[in-house]
């Protein structure tokens, strides 16, 4: 496809309110699919391994800011089927360590745009996030991590406890309660967006840029030779590259394998849970790092609940029982009202944890090689700046400013970024 | 839920009695001074990530509080075996 006839297709599938209305004049039957079936090409200047939001984001960069639109997105099931559709959709930016700190809060900058620069609505909702203290250890802990933040220039506040109760009436703020709230951190700018909407908002942006979507294409194999990549196995045949670049998550040890590389990830199923829909009850996100959990309430008032991983290594998409019923327990001493809120459906992801809890990203030992990696239980808030940084970094051939000091040889020069009890079990 | 068999107490018993401690079978460097960083990486970080049959390092923490070595694989949650560490 041209460039003009390309523009012009983008053109006229438009998504807007004028559309919609010129849609309704023709019962809404000639909306044409968000993007292409394309047949593989033998060959692509870059191959994203892993059609979720960080894979789509990363080719939606690499066609629109690098001009490398010879890109092909393979994705073993359906794009945005993995952890995209099954985290708690949170966004926020206080992480304690200033590299982790910048990472994030590159992202969250990128979310309010996101929508206008994709034309998909995101749905991304700064409703503000709230991360519990419950003793003083919390509290002193938060204290310091408020002051980090806004040290990185990022908002933050430290809430006393009517502050809290204020942002959320229904939780359990009394003196005597299981869990006590003395406080908590409050970032304002941090919200949820619609997971969902994100991949496909990556997706038909991309496509629209001329990037070959190719779902239900597995990759069996990756081909180097001379300590070079030559392309991956597929379903679908052999797809030759110069560069490909994997973002495959849970699966990122598997692919690791396939080019006889090792990382310091390991796959856990995290677990999250979503209700019947309930009249609007709860106005922000409410995480707790001390009692293992965390909630929202969706646009369409289902409460969005997210559990732990799972202390061992596990690739079944479901994840232990008691890790759920902890989880559950405390949301209920939190919420006593919730207590009675029946669950429509639970689920685990694949979560790829590194020692330090931050991702890797960038260059491998085989030339050519790239890996997006070990976002572990906290990736989806980083959506659209991990795709940005990782496009960077393989369009060059050298890390993003930012993807610098999450480099794979991290772990040899010891410089890990301890976000461990920093950012905490609630990512 | 996993039900896991101590091999010290030969009782199988839930796995909330129990604590994961990562893979096994890993050695301790025979010379620690003579390892390159990367060498160091490899042991302290890296590991084996199967998607498949996995050997592990558990503990009876609510127990016997003993090691022991389990062979289980990471998709079915079927374990193979469980033994005392040296045994298997």
């Amino acid at each position: 496809m041209s460039r003009s006839s390309r523009r012009a297709a983008s053109a006229a599938s438009r998504y807007s309110a004028f559309a919609l209305l010129r849609h309704a004049l023709t019962r809404h039957r000639d909306w044409q699919p968000a993007w292409r079936e394309p047949t593989p090409k033998r060959h692509y200047d870059v191959v994203v391994v892993g059609g979720g939001g960080h894979g789509l984001a990363t080719a939606y960069y690499l066609a629109k800011i690098h001009g490398v639109a010879n890109v092909a997105v393979v994705e073993k099931g359906w794009l945005g089927g993995g952890n995209t559709g099954r985290n708690t959709t949170i966004v926020r930016s206080n992480y304690l360590r200033d590299e982790a700190a910048q990472l994030y809060e590159f992202a969250l900058r990128l979310w309010p745009g996101l929508s206008a620069e994709l034309n998909f609505n995101v749905m991304f909702s700064a409703r503000g996030v709230l991360n519990l203290g419950h003793s003083l250890q919390d509290m002193r802990d938060i204290e310091r991590r408020v002051n980090a933040n806004r040290l990185n220039g990022i908002d933050g506040e430290v809430l006393d406890r009517e502050q809290v109760q204020e942002r959320a009436p229904a939780l359990n703020c009394s003196p005597d309660a299981r869990y006590p709230v003395l406080g908590a951190s409050w970032q304002p700018r941090g919200g949820v967006a619609r997971h969902d909407a994100v991949a496909w908002g990556f997706a038909r942006a991309a496509d629209a840029l001329g990037v070959d979507l190719l779902q239900r294409t597995e990759v069996t194999g990756i081909r180097c030779a001379d300590g070079r990549v030559q392309g991956v196995e597929t379903e679908r045949g052999f797809l030759g590259a110069d560069k490909v670049a994997c973002v495959t998550a849970g699966h990122s040890g598997v692919l690791a394998a396939m080019a006889g590389l090792r990382l310091p990830v390991e796959s856990r199923p995290l677990q999250a849970l979503v209700s019947e829909p309930l009249k609007p009850c709860l106005h922000t996100v409410v995480m707790s790092n001390a009692v293992h959990g965390y909630v929202s309430q969706s646009d369409k008032g289902d409460l969005v609940i997210g559990a732990g991983t799972d202390g061992y290594n596990g690739y079944g998409q479901r994840g232990s029982l008691h890790v759920l019923e902890h989880a559950l327990q405390a949301m209920c001493e939190l919420f006593p009202s919730f207590s009675r809120v029946r669950m429509n459906r639970h689920w685990g992801g694949i979560v790829d944890v590194c020692p330090d809890a931050c991702p890797i990203i960038g260059a491998t030992p085989v030339t050519g090689l790239y890996f997006n990696c070990g976002w572990g239980t906290g990736g989806f808030k980083a959506t659209p700046g991990s795709g940005y940084v990782f496009a960077d970094t393989v369009a060059h051939g050298r890390p993003h400013p930012l993807a610098e000091p999450f480099a794979l040889d991290r772990f040899a020069r010891g410089a890990l970024i301890d976000e461990h009890g920093a950012a905490g079990v609630a990512h | 839920m996993l039900l896991i068999r101590c091999p010290h107490c030969d009782e199988e018993r839930s796995e909330e009695e129990f604590t994961c401690a990562g893979e096994g079978g890993i050695r301790r460097p025979e010379n620690p001074g003579e390892l390159s960083d990367e060498e160091w990486a490899d042991y302290l970080h890296f590991r084996t990530n199967p998607k498949g049959r996995h050997r592990e390092n558990w503990c009876h923490s609510a127990g016997c509080r003993r090691h022991f070595d389990v062979v289980r694989d990471t998709v079915t949650y079927v374990i193979h075996s469980t033994a005392r560490i040296g045994d298997g």
